[in-house]
């Protein structure tokens, strides 16, 4: 069988379109695994993994958590409001330390984009990315994609939207990355201040007027509106924004067709999206919740088979 | 291409078993069960991934044509997740599917595989049963046993052929479905 061509995912960039095929295909027999009545395999039961979160999480880090459960790896978690970090420890510092205590493979959260690769460099350690600034976000894109996969059976020649806060989202561009990857065609849609400058070189389009947007695309990615990463007013008020921005069900109703529903949560309901959107059968946001442990057991299992 | 054909030249093989004679063992095997499990109300069968399946479908069909057995309930059970060897060898493992839509709490499982050889493929499939309930009990059925090659108490009940085979030689077998025609050979490596 084929391995990775990587020894950490730092990111979607890092990977080619073989590797994603095999995490979706490991995945798929993880997804058969977690809907057993028991739900563990014993595979990793000789490895120990730190969840080390930099910045908070919910969504993330439990599924890691239940990833790594599921898989019988032994799981400490870190956060670093309540570690030395406060006191001033440097970051390999923290990591060599919790390293010492013997853990194989490091799953991190940092608000500064580029922290794993970094890491990647100066400790022994299988490194997974959990997210590092507005970068990247690897495993939310892979689950993205085997979502899209799923309900629509292939995710080359779809066609994607992505809308919202482009400029502050990791989600946003690995899920670029991973779907020009697969051959999908992807625009993204937001107020010209949310969109990043130069983000055409990516391969993709920008598209300003929503509906537009949501005729020409087969799936649509809501993003929520990152208000924690804004330093100054990117668009006048929040109404206004949902009013150009959010979707409804009036919007989606007046659609020559189906299209279906993504995002990466957590949902601001009636910011980006309409409670009745969000709850819709075009929806498969919960459906990304549960591929989302599928996923991260077949990334973790298969950067694990590599530690010797 | 080539390369395998010259692997193929370089090995001795020799046929352990022709297909008459998989096709006898096949019916006597399928009539031992039928002895033991008389109508399979409380017996399922569980085809191991990837060589086992084959060897259990045979004789699901076998039972369920021949025999008039109505309702055989046969599984395809993937053991990769469960295996002992997880980063000791030098190739990762590569998981099969797993195919199991019934409980075997309180059933009679006979676990089916093609060679039974040093026995951690049962010991692991008889972890991974456990998530699919409680059995009653758990046979074993093989079609050929190479024994003195055992590294686990792990003995069959059922089985096609005992083979008296050292460890630089490999049983293979072949299928009709998968390979073209049913024969086992005994590999020189």
């Amino acid at each position: 069988m084929a391995t990775l061509s990587v020894k950490h995912l730092l990111g979607i960039k890092y990977l080619d379109e073989k590797d994603i095929q095999l995490i979706f295909e490991t995945a798929d027999h993880f997804k058969e695994v977690i809907n057993r009545s028991i739900k563990k395999v014993p595979s990793l039961r000789d490895i120990t993994i730190a969840n080390i979160f930099f910045e908070s999480s919910t969504r993330t880090k439990l599924s890691f958590e239940l990833a790594e459960k599921r898989l019988s790896a032994d799981v400490i978690n870190f956060s670093a409001s309540q570690s030395s970090v406060k006191k001033g420890e440097t970051l390999i510092d923290t990591v060599n330390n919790i390293l010492s205590m013997k853990v194989d493979m490091v799953v991190m959260r940092h608000p500064n984009p580029g922290a794993g690769i970094f890491l990647s460099k100066h400790v022994k350690a299988s490194i997974i990315n959990a997210g590092d600034g507005a970068h990247e976000h690897p495993t939310q894109a892979l689950l993205d994609s085997y979502s899209i996969r799923e309900k629509l059976g292939d995710v080359s020649g779809k066609k994607v939207v992505i809308i919202g806060d482009v400029l502050h989202s990791r989600v946003a561009l690995s899920n670029i990355f991973a779907l020009k990857l697969q051959g999908a065609q992807v625009k993204v849609c937001g107020p010209k201040t949310l969109i990043p400058k130069y983000i055409e070189s990516l391969g993709v389009e920008i598209e300003p007027n929503l509906r537009k947007a949501l005729n020409w695309c087969d799936v649509a990615n809501m993003l929520r509106i990152q208000n924690e990463r804004m330093e100054i007013s990117y668009f006048p008020t929040t109404r206004e924004y949902t009013q150009q921005y959010g979707i409804n069900k009036t919007i989606l109703e007046s659609l020559d067709k189906e299209i279906v529903i993504m995002h990466p949560g957590p949902i601001n309901r009636g910011v980006e999206i309409t409670s009745d959107v969000a709850d819709s059968s075009q929806s498969i946001i919960l459906h990304q919740v549960e591929n989302g442990v599928a996923i991260r057991m077949a990334v973790i299992y298969l950067l694990a088979s590599q530690i010797k | 291409m080539l390369s395998n054909k010259l692997v193929a030249l370089s090995m001795s093989q020799k046929v352990l078993l022709s297909s008459k004679e998989i096709h006898i063992i096949l019916h006597r095997l399928a009539c031992q069960l039928l002895e033991n499990h008389l109508d399979f109300k409380d017996t399922v069968l569980i085809g191991l991934q990837p060589r086992g399946i084959f060897l259990a479908k045979r004789l699901a069909r076998i039972l369920k044509e021949e025999y008039k057995v109505p309702g055989i309930k046969l599984g395809l059970l993937d053991i990769t997740f469960y295996r002992d060897d997880f980063r000791r060898g030098d190739k990762p493992l590569e998981a099969s599917t797993t195919h199991i839509d019934f409980l075997v709490e309180g059933k009679n499982v006979v676990l089916i595989d093609d060679v039974l050889y040093t026995g951690r493929s049962i010991r692991a499939a008889l972890t991974a049963i456990q998530s699919f309930g409680r059995p009653q009990d758990i046979e074993l059925l093989t079609l050929i046993d190479r024994r003195f090659s055992r590294h686990l108490p792990i003995q069959p009940n059922y089985r096609g052929r005992q083979v008296d085979a050292i460890n630089e030689e490999k049983v293979k077998v072949m299928w009709e479905e998968n390979e073209g025609k049913d024969v086992v050979y005994l590999v020189n490596k």
